[in-house]
This record gives structure tokens, C-alpha cells and sequence, in this order.
């Protein structure tokens, strides 16, 4: 069995590392054609789009760094082999070059991602246990609040906390300010609308596995509700959230760029942000590059999670 | 944040049925629409109208500056309080409709028409080499394109058009077809594994009408309920861009640009935010709620 | 009243249940009415009906666990009212006094957890051993139920672990705390035989042993070996109770000689199992008389009874022949696995070719291949004398119509869009077209043939009885004049009376038009009743075929030896 296993892990391995290949080559090679498809010039585009005004020797430079007057392959593959080496190129708008900037806001945005995913997970589990257990009423009314909580747009839910905890209870600062209490809201805001979603899949779920025979066996074996939660129901109702994670992580990703946006938190969402108004295009795909890879690698972690939790294989 | 991907079901092994037993008319009845999605039918409904006929719900004129005016909380006279040029808030939530509404719904077309066929394309593949190649290609496609989550994938593509209205409406269209297709793959996927197939086969149907006649039917009957929750996280995305600057722009009383500038005095003025932002959760909301009623009420009748 | 949980598991609780005039109703509805009967240590009863009758109710209102509302004039377990009982008590009564085994392992453990946790999880809930010595009873109990190296399986998951395995285990975990009172809910069913007869043979020891056993089932084969009383319900009432050889053998209801001679066990090929619909027994009512099974005293078809001798004078012609049939499929890391291999068989017209074998024999495999949905790697097969697999589609397809179809569950093959009328107007028209009016006449008559009235055409399959849709199934497929009807499993999912008017269609029709069936079950009886021809899968291979009298009567492999000596 060990060998086969052994085996089985690393071919898998190797599939996700080549599926992630594919993905960032996809991208890259999307921007690629998109720059060169906006009508104009493509160093204009690069600038910051027509009627940038970019100065004329901008424009020289940014012509023999992408090598426009070259052959099209030429260019496609000059830029693939820039990228492979991970030379993103530079922000002409922040006058820094792509990755050191995208490898300083990393861990801030991936972070508060990961937080508020832990937290929309911790409060979906918590409403669909509190729901299940109380009577028809509390269910009705948990249901409601998710489906509320799925609807709310981050910037309106941001203001309103900053509203209720900052402006009025003064208990939270309404920026960020580099302390924990400063990271409260931001994550709390981000992690609303998930667990929203994830509360109403969740208890889907849970019903469901309430309903099964073997959750009938356990009661007749005089199992309490808290134990058969604990020990049987929770890992089936966990597992289509768990299949869930990646879509989950990005739209964690997504909402962050409002997020950071109005909580004044730098990140990759805000730099994300000033690069799109600016049509800073070099750092436009460095980012769309991060976050892909960082979408690939949490799909692969999900995976690998349900695959621990329900080791029977989903049949697809 | 409503909706959208396809839901694994962990424990649906875990309940298949004895063989032997029938249920005598336990099967689907066409369960009525609770009294929940009767509400959030209303609620849409008003919000149509506001976009549809504004001056019957608010004949005041959204863009009329009046500075003496400005920052006045809510009023008989002005039920929502006043902006900071001293335009009503709730005149302009009410011509602001118009705005999210359409780019909402024509944002959810374009997801659902794109959607539906590159998930059609992908499902039918998988038979003989050309229909392996079509699936496998729409996949990755499809994979990549998860890459960029929602509002990233918008951005990047405001990146290339430039802001405003008509390229946030495209670019939130794209950002939803994914999720579309990925469910339209797999039900078309189901639906031609499924024993009606196999059924229809064996009478000697030719696979063009059985493609016809079962599978699209089937596989696509879902898609007016998916449009109808992507079209509350259609809205919120739309009215995002704009409160980001790319959407609409002022003094246009779009609901996403109102909170932008209601972000600035949300100290002195929490109307300017919370009215906008309310009307925009009504809408995704409602139709979330009317989306899974109908969801809910269809999985008796169609699998 | 206080009630008391066994302070050692070990101990037998020897205590009687009585149940009196038992009544349970959801919301309302009555489910179960006027219910009693008494059951003490070493005993078995069961509980006999159809679906609808009430008998999970009543038996689930033992471990309070119905989510009813429950009154009786008595429900007790010796000392203790069961009536009175907080949920906390229940508690306390569940696992250590009584316990239930359900039916199927698979979905009555825990999937996602190994077997030896669910065991233990009784222990733990209900005594103060130690971890060591709870995994000692572990092993204990794991062992009485006869499960070999109880070590390495208490640790694989019930999908992990063979049929008869599993089941084991599944009666291992109810066993845990030596419950006085077990509760067995249909416990065979869905099961293949062998794996039936693991269950009986351990339920049986049960009682042997002393705990007292309630019994939930259809299968009379079953009761006679285990129970020593029957309850006979219907409609959740008791119809008829008492000892087991009586009621079985001479009946005193009317419903429960009905529901006797409705088992195809031991009825020769040709006898109708269905009450004539005279005596209005029939469950699925259907309101005129329409051409109903025979009646139940109708004598043998000329010739049935003896060596299955084709009714035509001369020998019928083959209209369906396969040669040397093989399929393997691709198992990733590992060699191919033979579904089917080396199968040959011949069908002739106007009679019935049973397919039996376990589960994963290749019964499935082997209908797909003949009905042309599935290509053979090896071997032909021949459809009134053309070649007809391996074809390309677009050159068999013309010969569709000598080919029909009814399967175990006809919802899944019909569009849930579709009217029953549409559905077969859509048959008949070869798929031209799906609209009922020009071909209503036609529509109506085929619905007449299968004994069903014009007016279900208006009507969704989904709102139809398990029985009526069956029969739509097989209107469908007798819609293009066939030739050949492949039935898989065609009854298996169907009560016992409702079964029998279905074999009887099937049955007349036969008579009727001369078609020839390619019968698939798992149901010895109903095959012994069936099929002129009986052939024996496992492991892919036919190991046997012949006559069904010489198969059943003096069976000479090993397999088929094995497969009717599980039956009950």
C-alpha cells in the first residue's frame, strides 16, 4: 500500500505544479495579446493607455524594453523568458520594479485573507450549529441573516462598522494603523459575505447528513445532538465547504481590494487598485500573476483538506 | 457576495436509498414559493420600478444642486437626508436604479450567454478525440479565468478598456461567465451520462435530437434561477467598480459612486452611505432569496 | 420511574417489551394505530408489511426515535415505561437496552469513520472502561459476529470492508453493550444473498442467545427462519398476528393470504400472482377492470411445469445470440478488471433467459453490451440473425426497434419533463415527434395493453406509483414492437403485490406477443418463477446454464450450489 500511495502523491504533485504552470502561462500570455489588442500604440498602452501623455523618451525606453518594433513570436517569446527568469518589469507609475514592490505587499494581503478565512469559516460552523440545534424559528432567522450577510458589497459593510465601532463606540481605529486592533475590522469586513455563503452551504448540508442512516444509528446508540455534531455530522457537513475553499480564497482576494481600499491598508488589492486607474499595465500583470498562483495553491491546499477529511474519493 | 459556484454534495452517497421501497406520491410537488421569496418578489419589483419610472416614486430632479441644503439628515421633506451638494439622497437612490439595474442585468446576460456556451462546449466534449480536445481546452480556459477571481478578473480588464460604464458592464459580465459555465459543464456533463440518455439511445435516437431534445433542455433548465442569483453579485460587483472610481462617473446617482463620496463625511453624514448601500443589498438580497425559492421549488420537478 | 442503564454491559437484560395498543401520528396523521404485541428474551417477531404499513414507525417508537408523537396504553420494557421518558433517559435506554441495526452498512455507519470507532463510540458513551479495555471489547464483539482479523478491520471504514463484512460490523456496533432488545430493520434488503444469509445467521444466534429480537420485514423467507411470531400490518394497523407456521401457512385476513400468494417463490412458471381484481385487494387500485394478471387459481400454462419445451411446436428461432463476449476496464495502477469474460448465451424467441449472480458479477456489464450501449474488446453478438455488436451505431440503428428496455428504476430514464402521454408518443413515433394529439388513440391503447387507463397520459411519471411507472417503462418499450426486451432488475423495487401484478404483465405480454426476455435479477424466487432458461454469472464468467428446473432443482457449480443455499 505504502509504495502505491507514495507514488499516487507524487504524481498528483506533479499534475498541480503543472496545472499552475499552465494557469500563469495562460495569464501571461492574455495580458500579452490584450495590450497588443488595445487599439493605439502598445508602448502607449503600456503607459497608462492613450492620452496617458507619457513623455516621449518613456516611450523609447518602454519600446526596446518589451522590444515592440520586433517580430510578434519574437516579442512573445522575449517576454515569456522575462517572466520566467521573474523579471515583471517595472511600474513606470510607481517607478519600482514589479516584484520587489508585489513581494512587499504579499504577505499583508495573503495574510488577511487567510484570517478571514479561518474567521468565515469558524462563524459559518458556528450559525449552522446554533441554527440546527435551536428550533425552527432561530433556523429561519439564521438563514435570513445569511443570506443577508452573502448580499452585503464590502464597501457598504465597511462603512457601517466603521460607522457603529469607530465613529460612534470610538472602540476600533477606522484605518489601519499597523496594530492588531487595527486589523479587526478589516478582516471582520472581508470575512462577512463568505461566511455567508459558506453558513447556507454549510447547513445544507448538515440537514442533510442529519437525515442519513447513519446519523439515525448514532442516535439509537444513545449519542447526545452535541456528539453527533462533533463526531459524525460536522465532517460531512464541512466537506462541500472545503471543495469550496479556492472559490472562497478568491473572492477573499477579490474583496480585498475594496477593503484595503477603505480601510487604507497597503496591499496588493490597493496597489492592484492605483494600478488599474493609472492602466499601469507592468504592474497589472504582476498582480494578476500573484494572485493566481496564489488561487492554484490554495485549490490544491482545499483539495488536499477534503481528501484528509473524506479519504473515498468524490465522484465527480 | 451571492451564489454561483457549483455545490459538491459531500454526503449524497450517504443516502441512497433502499431499492426496495417506493414512495407512493411523497415525490416532488411543486412546492409553492414561501411567504420570504412573495417579499423579495416586492422588493425587485419596486426596484424595477425605480429604475423603470423614476419620477413616480421621486419627482424631484437628482442632479439639481442646492448648497443650502447640503448635509441635512433625514426629513419629511427629504426621507433619506441630503448629499453634499444638497441633492436628495433618496431622489437620487431612486434615478440611481435605473443605472445599477441595467448594468446589472446586461452584465448577467452577457455572463449567462457566455457562460452557457462555453460550458455546453466543454460538457459535450469528451467522446472521440476533437470532443476530449474541446473539453480539455474549455476547461483550462475556464480554469484560468477562476484564476482571476470576480472583481480581479474586472479590474484587469478595466485595466485594458478604461473606466466607465459600458466597460464595467463588460467587465463584470466576463467575471461572472465562469462561474455559469462551470455549472453548465458539469449538469450537461450529467445529463448525458444519465440513464434518460441511455434510455433514448436504445430507442434509436439519433445523438443530435437526443442532444436537442434531453440534454440542453435538462442541463440548461437551471440557468434562469443561476441568473437570477448572479444577478444580485452582478449588482454588487457593478456598484463596487463604481465606488472604486471605475464604474459610473459623478454626478451620475449611480448607488456604488454615492457611497464613494459618502465614504469622505461618513462622520457627519451616515445617510449618504447607508441608504445607497442598503438599496443595493435589497436588490442582491431579494433576488438571492427569490433565486434559491425557485432553485428550491425546480429540484422537485428536474434533476 | 426511574430507568436504569446497565452498570456492567455485560450483563443480559432479560426483560420483556410490551407493547399495547401502540398509536403514533405525525402532526396529525396517523401512522400507526392500535398496535400490540409483547416480545421476550430468546424470542423473535417481526413485523410484516408493505411500504406505508407502519412497521419502521412502530419499530422506531421503541428506541423513541420517531419524531412523532407516541401514546399507548402500554409501552414498556420490563420495569420501566418507555412512555414517560425524557430525551436524557432515552439516552440512556438507547445502546444499552436496545439497539437497532438498520439495513444497509454502507449508509448505516458512518462512512467517513473506521468501524472500530463506531463500535466504540457505545462504549464510551455508556461505560467507564479504560481505552485499552474498551478496544478489547472492540475486538471482542468484532469477533462474535464473526469477523476475521478483527484487528486490521476494526480500522478500515464500512466502505472499505466486503458486504458481508460490513454488515458484520454493523451488527457488531449495536451489539457493543449487549442490549436485551435488538431491533433489526430490514436487514436483508438490497443485500446480495450470501450477504442476507450472514445477517439471518447472526440475528438467528442472537435470539438463540437470548436477547429478544423485532424483526422488521417484507421477505417472508426470512420471518419463517427467524421469527417465532409474526405481526402482519398494513396501513399501520396489525391485520393478523400469531405464531409463525400458522400465519404463513394457513392465514386467517384475506390481506395476508394475498400478500403469501403473491411470492413467486416455489410458483411455477405460468400461475399468476396477482389477486384477481375482483376481489379488490389490488393496492394500486387501478379503476376499471383492465386485463389484470390471471387469477390466483389460474392452472399451469400447458407444458410450463414440465421441462420448459417452447409452447410453439417447432423450435423457436434465436433472435438474440452473443459469442465469447469480453470486457475489461482500465483500473488506474493496477491490471485491467474483467468485467465480463468469455460470455455466451442465446436467446430464443417467446421465452425467458434468467441472468443471475451477485453483485459485480457482470450482469450489468453483460445487459449493456447485448443492448448495443457498450462495445465488446472480444466476441459478437447477433440481433435476428444481423450482426449487431460491434457496429457502428449509425448502421444498427434501424434495428433498434427489435430491442426494448425496462430497468430497475424507470424515473431516471424518463425526461422529468415529459407527460406520460409525451413519452410515449415519443416512442411510438421513432422520435419524430413528442406531441400527444395526432397519436392519442395509439397512446391510449398501448396504456390499455399495459393495464393502465388513457387519462395517466395527462400525467407526470413523478406523480405515479412505483407500479403504474413500471408499467410505463415497459409501454415504452413495447411501443416499437420489439423483439427482445431486456429487463434489469425490473421488480426489485417494487412491494411484493405490486411485483406480482407486474410479473404478470410481463408474463401475458410474453404469451401475448411472442417476445423474449433477458431477464436480470439478484431474486432467486422471482427468477425460479420467471425464466424458462436460467444462466449463472460470477466473476464475469457464466460458471453455469441450463434449464431452470435442472439449475435450481440440481445445480452442479459450486457458485450456484453457494447462491441457493442463501436463500432463505
Amino acid at each position: 500500500m505504502r509504495p502505491r500511495h507514495g507514488r499516487r502523491a507524487g504524481r498528483w504533485l506533479v499534475g498541480r505544479l503543472l496545472g499552475a504552470v499552465f494557469v500563469l502561462w495562460a495569464v501571461a500570455t492574455l495580458i500579452f495579446f490584450a495590450i497588443r489588442l488595445v487599439p493605439g500604440d502598445p508602448a502607449e498602452a503600456i503607459l497608462g493607455g492613450p492620452g496617458s501623455q507619457a513623455s516621449a523618451e518613456a516611450l523609447d525606453t518602454v519600446r526596446r524594453q518589451y522590444g515592440l518594433d520586433q517580430p510578434l513570436l519574437v516579442q512573445y517569446l522575449a517576454q515569456l523568458a522575462r517572466l520566467a527568469t521573474g523579471d515583471l518589469g517595472t511600474s513606470y507609475s510607481l517607478r519600482t520594479d514589479v516584484g520587489r514592490l508585489l513581494l512587499d505587499q504579499l504577505p499583508g494581503t495573503i495574510g488577511l485573507a487567510l484570517l478571514a478565512l479561518v474567521v468565515a469559516w469558524a462563524l459559518a460552523i458556528v450559525t449552522a450549529w446554533w441554527a440546527t440545534l435551536s428550533g425552527r424559528v432561530a433556523s429561519a432567522v439564521s438563514s435570513g441573516l445569511e443570506v443577508v450577510a452573502s448580499a452585503v458589497p464590502h464597501f457598504w459593510l465597511a462603512s457601517l462598522l466603521i460607522l457603529v465601532f469607530s465613529t460612534e463606540l470610538g472602540l476600533l481605529p477606522p484605518v489601519s494603523t499597523g496594530t492588531p486592533a487595527g486589523l479587526v475590522l478589516p478582516v471582520v469586513t472581508l470575512a462577512i459575505p463568505v461566511a455567508g455563503f459558506l453558513g447556507q452551504v454549510t447547513r445544507d448540508s448538515l440537514l442533510d447528513a442529519a437525515a442519513t442512516p447513519f446519523a439515525l444509528s448514532a442516535r439509537a446508540r444513545g449519542e447526545s445532538p452535541s456528539g453527533l455534531f462533533t463526531r459524525h455530522l460536522l465532517r460531512h457537513a464541512a466537506l462541500p465547504g472545503l471543495a469550496l475553499s479556492g472559490w472562497a480564497f478568491g473572492s477573499l482576494l477579490s474583496g480585498a481590494v475594496v477593503v484595503e481600499s477603505v480601510f487604507a491598508r497597503p496591499g496588493l488589492g490597493r496597489t492592484l487598485l492605483g494600478a488599474v486607474t493609472l492602466r499601469d499595465i507592468p504592474l497589472v500583470t504582476g498582480v494578476a500573476l500573484v494572485s493566481a498562483l496564489a488561487y492554484v495553491l490554495v485549490v490544491a491546499l482545499g483539495d488536499l483538506s477534503e481528501r484528509a477529511v473524506d479519504p473515498r474519493g468524490r465522484a465527480t | 457576495m451571492t451564489v454561483l459556484p457549483d455545490l459538491p454534495r459531500g454526503t449524497e452517497s450517504a443516502r441512497a436509498s433502499s431499492g426496495r421501497r417506493t414512495s407512493l406520491g411523497h415525490r416532488a410537488r411543486r412546492l409553492p414559493l414561501g411567504p420570504a421569496e412573495w417579499v423579495a418578489a416586492a422588493a425587485l419589483l419596486l426596484v424595477v420600478v425605480m429604475a423603470v419610472a423614476p419620477r413616480l416614486l421621486a419627482p424631484g430632479d437628482p442632479l439639481a444642486v442646492s448648497p443650502v441644503d447640503a448635509f441635512s439628515g433625514p426629513s419629511f421633506a427629504h426621507p433619506f437626508g441630503t448629499d453634499e451638494s444638497g441633492r436628495g439622497v433618496w431622489t437620487r437612490v431612486v434615478h440611481g436604479a435605473g443605472a445599477s439595474l441595467t448594468i446589472g442585468l446586461v452584465a448577467t446576460l452577457i455572463g449567462t450567454g457566455l457562460g452557457v456556451a462555453l460550458g455546453v462546449l466543454a460538457g459535450l466534449g469528451g467522446r472521440g478525440l476533437a470532443g476530449r480536445a474541446t473539453d480539455v481546452g474549455v476547461s483550462r480556459l475556464l480554469e484560468v479565468l477562476f484564476a482571476l477571481p470576480g472583481l480581479l478578473l474586472a479590474l484587469v480588464v478595466i485595466a485594458f478598456t478604461g473606466p466607465g460604464a459600458v466597460p464595467a458592464t463588460i467587465a463584470v459580465g466576463l467575471a461572472t461567465a465562469p462561474g455559469y459555465a462551470r455549472i453548465v459543464r458539469s449538469q450537461v456533463a450529467a445529463v448525458r451520462r444519465s440513464a434518460m440518455v441511455e434510455a433514448a439511445t436504445v430507442l434509436g435516437r439519433h445523438p443530435a435530437v437526443v442532444l436537442w431534445r434531453h440534454v440542453l433542455p435538462n442541463a440548461l433548465a437551471p440557468v434562469v434561477v443561476l441568473a437570477t442569483l448572479g444577478l444580485g453579485q452582478a449588482v454588487v460587483w457593478a456598484s463596487s467598480l463604481s465606488y472604486l472610481g471605475l464604474g459610473s462617473p459623478p454626478p451620475a446617482p449611480e448607488w456604488g459612486a454615492m457611497l464613494s463620496a459618502g465614504r469622505t463625511y461618513l462622520a457627519v453624514a451616515w445617510w449618504m452611505t447607508v441608504f445607497p448601500g442598503l438599496a443595493v443589498v435589497v436588490t442582491a438580497a431579494s433576488a438571492t432569496v427569490l433565486g434559491r425559492g425557485l432553485a428550491r421549488r425546480g429540484r422537485g420537478g428536474t434533476r | 420511574m426511574t430507568v436504569t442503564g446497565p452498570t456492567d454491559a455485560r450483563r443480559a437484560c432479560r426483560d420483556d417489551l410490551v407493547v399495547d395498543r401502540l398509536h403514533v401520528a405525525f402532526d396529525g396523521v396517523t401512522a400507526v394505530d392500535d398496535v400490540s404485541f409483547t416480545l421476550g428474551p430468546g424470542e423473535c417477531v417481526a413485523l410484516v408489511g408493505e411500504s406505508g404499513s407502519g412497521k419502521s414507525v412502530t419499530a422506531r417508537a421503541l428506541l423513541g426515535l420517531t419524531g412523532g408523537q407516541v401514546t399507548a396504553d402500554a409501552l414498556r420494557l420490563g420495569e420501566d415505561d418507555l412512555l414517560t421518558l425524557t430525551e436524557r433517559r432515552w439516552r440512556r435506554v438507547r445502546g444499552p437496552r436496545i439497539g437497532l441495526v438498520l439495513q444497509d452498512a454502507l449508509v448505516s455507519l458512518d462512512p467517513l469513520r473506521p468501524v472500530g470507532r463506531e463500535i466504540d463510540d457505545a462504549l464510551r458513551l455508556h461505560t467507564r472502561l479504560s481505552p485499552a479495555e474498551r478496544r478489547a471489547r472492540v475486538l471482542e464483539v468484532l469477533h462474535e459476529v464473526g469477523m476475521p482479523e478483527p484487528e486490521v478491520r476494526r480500522g478500515l471504514r464500512a466502505g472499505e470492508l466486503s458486504g458481508g463484512l460490513r454488515q458484520r460490523a454493523l451488527i457488531a456496533a449495536a451489539l457493543a453493550l449487549r442490549p436485551g432488545v435488538v431491533v433489526a430493520d430490514e436487514p436483508t434488503t438490497a443485500l446480495d444473498a450470501e450477504v442476507q444469509r450472514v445477517v439471518v445467521d447472526r440475528l438467528a444466534a442472537l435470539r438463540d442467545g437470548g436477547t429478544a429480537v423485532l424483526a422488521i420485514s417484507h421477505d417472508l423467507g426470512v420471518v419463517r427462519r427467524l421469527a417465532d411470531r409474526v405481526v402482519i400490518m398494513r396501513d399501520g394497523r396489525v391485520v393478523e398476528q400469531g405464531p409463525t407456521a400458522r400465519v404463513l401457512d394457513s392465514p386467517e385476513a384475506e390481506y395476508t393470504r394475498m400478500l403469501i400468494a403473491a411470492l413467486p417463490g416455489g410458483a411455477p412458471r405460468g400461475t399468476g400472482l396477482s389477486a384477481p381484481v375482483a376481489t379488490g385487494f389490488d393496492p394500486e387500485a387501478p379503476p376499471s377492470g383492465g386485463a389484470l394478471g390471471s387469477t390466483a387459481q389460474v392452472t399451469p400454462r400447458p407444458g410450463a411445469t414440465q421441462e420448459s419445451a417452447p409452447t410453439s411446436p417447432t423450435a423457436p428461432e434465436p433472435v438474440l445470440v452473443a459469442a465469447g463476449l469480453r470486457r475489461a476496464f482500465a483500473v488506474r495502477g493496477g491490471p485491467d478488471r474483467v468485467a465480463v469474460d468469455d460470455v455466451s448465451l442465446t436467446l430464443h424467441a417467446g421465452e425467458t433467459l434468467g441472468l443471475v449472480g451477485a453483485s459485480g458479477s457482470g450482469k450489468t456489464t453483460t445487459a449493456r453490451l447485448l443492448l448495443g450501449l457498450d462495445e465488446p474488446d472480444v466476441g459478437t453478438v447477433e440481433l435476428l440473425g444481423e450482426p449487431w455488436s460491434p457496429r457502428r451505431e449509425r448502421d444498427r440503428r434501424p434495428l433498434r426497434g427489435a430491442l426494448g428496455v425496462v430497468y430497475q428504476d424507470p424515473s431516471s430514464s424518463f425526461d422529468p419533463r415529459f407527460t406520460v402521454g409525451r413519452l410515449l408518443a415519443d416512442a411510438l413515433s421513432a422520435g419524430r415527434s413528442t406531441r400527444l394529439r395526432p397519436l392519442e388513440a395509439e397512446v391510449g391503447a398501448l396504456l390499455g395493453r399495459v393495464g393502465l387507463t388513457a387519462d395517466l397520459a395527462q400525467r407526470r411519471p413523478e406523480t405515479l406509483s412505483g407500479g403504474q411507472r413500471q408499467r410505463i417503462a415497459v409501454a415504452r418499450a413495447l411501443a416499437p414492437r420489439p423483439r427482445v426486451i431486456v429487463c434489469d432488475e425490473p421488480v426489485s423495487a417494487l412491494d411484493v403485490s405490486v411485483q406480482a401484478q407486474v410479473l404478470d404483465l410481463l408474463d401475458r405480454l410474453q404469451r401475448d406477443e411472442g417476445l423474449a426476455y433477458l431477464f436480470i435479477s439478484h431474486d432467486l424466487d422471482v427468477v425460479e418463477h420467471m425464466a424458462d432458461r436460467v444462466a449463472v454469472m460470477h466473476e464475469g464468467r457464466i460458471v453455469e446454464d441450463g434449464l431452470t428446473t435442472e439449475v435450481f432443482g440440481t445445480p452442479r457449480h459450486a457458485h450456484t450450489r453457494a447462491l441457493l443455499a442463501a436463500r432463505p
